[in-house]
């Protein structure tokens, strides 16, 4: 096994939706996808995010897209124009879940 | 009826590219321009311009951008469709008239869509029976109507279509969904009916994937250093037919790029549940869509199915929630982020002993930590900080007070604190929105064309 950031094996985006923000979790292909269905779940999606994200963290799959989905609960301070953050609507939460560090198979290519 | 049109967005929100759109105009060969001008908060902001000056309340960069683009829609026969008119669509389509009266220019059609904006009727559809139940928290309404600045329903994407088949070269809306914009002209030129739901489907998500403008051709791509000339950069075009499938381009020679990755990044963005994407039109499940490369910057987006959706129209209401400020200031090292960390410290306990506190406070650390918190460690040595201090409270005074308090720590603090510039923080006013549904057979739409 070896330890990879997400950064090497996927791309994301993240979005806003009142106080809640989406992440997707892009992998670069359908092996990769079936490694982060297995790594990358709800609770360590959550764990990444301790402090920002104080709500539950929802999951769903998008296989057509390769795609694992986030909706990270009570993560932006109030959303919208209430929120006192500098990242208001969560634009670089895409960014931030791609600094995360699984272990994948030697014989993955990043 | 046509079997193949290509219809582009140019402006992804109020405020984005001011060349996008006509350079679509000019190079994107279209027969269709979009163009999102509101965001929620948007809304709120025109019917406060609107109750100052009636004849406010609607997008006035829009106004000029039509000037600009009337060779386009008279000659090129491009039609354009915008919900710009913001809450006071017919006076958006006179301001537009007026220009077009002073270049003597005639035979030109507008049409508008009313019907969205509900805040006077809002009492009596309350004496009515609807509670207006905010769709978080499960709280009716009630007494907060009175707080209510803004209310705007959520409009499907048929009376755009209907505007259309009248005869309108340019369509303004108030508040509609923003992938109505696209889906209507593929229902109007495809002769598509309210239960082609597949159809319905397919035209949403070309509309989704659209309506952030360059975010489809490589804005805000995860492997930035791979999209070609970001200054250039093509806002997106959907090539669609009359099957509902489409192909997403750019114009020939624009910078940025159309892959499967750039566009899968925008299928996903502010997305909830994928298989339950409700719009007024349709329910969409976007874990059908099949995306393929055809060719250097277009993807085929393909197989979407779609089921019936809500008997409801989403409502958007803002009111006013108190105010806030922001202000900012540069650190220097050595020992930038302690000396940050102080500052911060001394601004709020200075207000403290002067007697104030603050609803809430947050104190950012850009440079550091603020967009992602403790996700990585903080270096330990960093050059330069930029701390970030921001207060709210339903006082404003309270507000105003604590932006006086962040300039004086430039000579009585810690050092090399500078980047003071612009003033004091004023205080902004907070809106706030509650989410609420009603029945669509309550909601009135209004489509009429004139003609100058």
């Amino acid at each position: 096994m070896k330890r990879v950031r997400l950064k090497d094996i996927a791309h994301a985006r993240s979005g806003d939706k009142g106080d809640s923000a989406n992440v997707g979790l892009l992998a670069n292909n359908s092996e990769i996808y079936e490694i982060l269905r297995k790594e990358v779940t709800s609770e360590r999606v959550k764990k990444h995010f301790a402090g920002l994200a104080l709500g539950e963290v929802e999951r769903f799959e998008m296989p057509n897209l390769l795609c694992l989905n986030f909706i990270l609960h009570n993560s932006l301070g109030g959303g919208g124009s209430e929120t006192l953050r500098n990242d208001a609507q969560g634009k670089t939460y895409g960014q931030a879940i791609l600094l995360m560090e699984i272990d994948i198979p030697e014989k993955i290519e990043t | 009826m046509k079997s193949k049109i290509k219809i582009a967005n140019g402006q992804g929100f109020w405020g984005d590219s001011i060349d996008a759109p006509m350079r679509l105009m000019k190079d994107g060969e279209i027969d269709y321009l979009t163009l999102d001008y509101l965001a929620e908060v948007t809304m709120s902001i025109m019917q406060r311009q609107k109750q100052k000056d009636p004849g406010r309340g609607y997008a006035v960069d829009f106004v000029q951008l039509m000037k600009d683009a009337f060779p386009y829609i008279l000659d090129k026969n491009i039609k354009v469709i915008a919900n710009a008119g913001g809450v006071n669509p017919t006076a958006c389509r006179e301001a537009i008239f007026a220009v077009a009266r002073e270049l003597g220019l005639s035979g030109l059609k507008i049409g508008i869509v009313e019907g969205d904006d509900i805040l006077n009727q809002i009492p009596d559809f309350m004496q009515n029976g609807v509670d207006f139940k905010n769709l978080d928290s499960g709280e009716p309404l009630g007494e907060f109507q009175r707080k209510v600045l803004s209310a705007n329903v959520y409009l499907s994407a048929f009376p755009i279509a209907e505007a259309l088949d009248k005869g309108a070269q340019i369509i303004i809306t108030g508040r509609g969904t923003d992938p109505g914009l696209v889906l209507a002209p593929m229902i109007y030129e495809f002769g598509w009916n309210a239960n082609e739901l597949d159809k319905l489907a397919a035209g949403t998500v070309a509309g989704h994937i659209l309506e952030c403008g360059a975010q489809a051709t490589g804005g805000n791509f995860t492997r930035w250093w791979e999209v070609p000339d970001y200054a250039g950069i093509g806002y997106p075009i959907a090539e669609t037919q009359s099957d509902g499938s489409f192909v997403v381009t750019k114009p020939e020679g624009s910078g940025g790029m159309v892959t499967v990755d750039t566009v899968a990044e925008q299928i996903v963005y502010e997305m909830g549940d994928p298989v339950n994407y409700i719009s007024p039109d349709v329910c969409v499940d976007f874990t059908t869509i099949q995306l393929q490369q055809e060719g250097k910057d277009r993807v085929r987006v393909s197989g979407v199915k779609g089921a019936s959706t809500t008997d409801s129209y989403k409502v958007s209401m803002s009111y006013l929630n108190g105010f806030k400020a922001s202000g900012t200031l540069t650190v220097s090292g050595p020992d930038a982020y302690e000396k940050a960390v102080k500052c911060s410290e001394v601004v709020w306990e200075r207000l403290r002993r002067a007697g104030y506190t603050f609803d809430e406070t947050n104190s950012e650390y850009l440079g550091v930590n603020s967009c992602h918190g403790d996700i990585s460690p903080i270096p330990k040595q960093i050059n330069e900080v930029v701390l970030r201090l921001s207060a709210r409270d339903m006082d404003k005074a309270k507000i105003t007070r604590f932006g006086k308090e962040i300039a004086p720590l430039i000579t009585n603090g810690p050092p090399g604190v500078t980047g003071f510039a612009g003033g004091r923080p004023k205080p902004q006013e907070i809106v706030a929105y509650w989410p609420a549904l009603i029945d669509k057979n309550l909601v009135k739409t209004k489509v009429t064309v004139e003609e100058v």
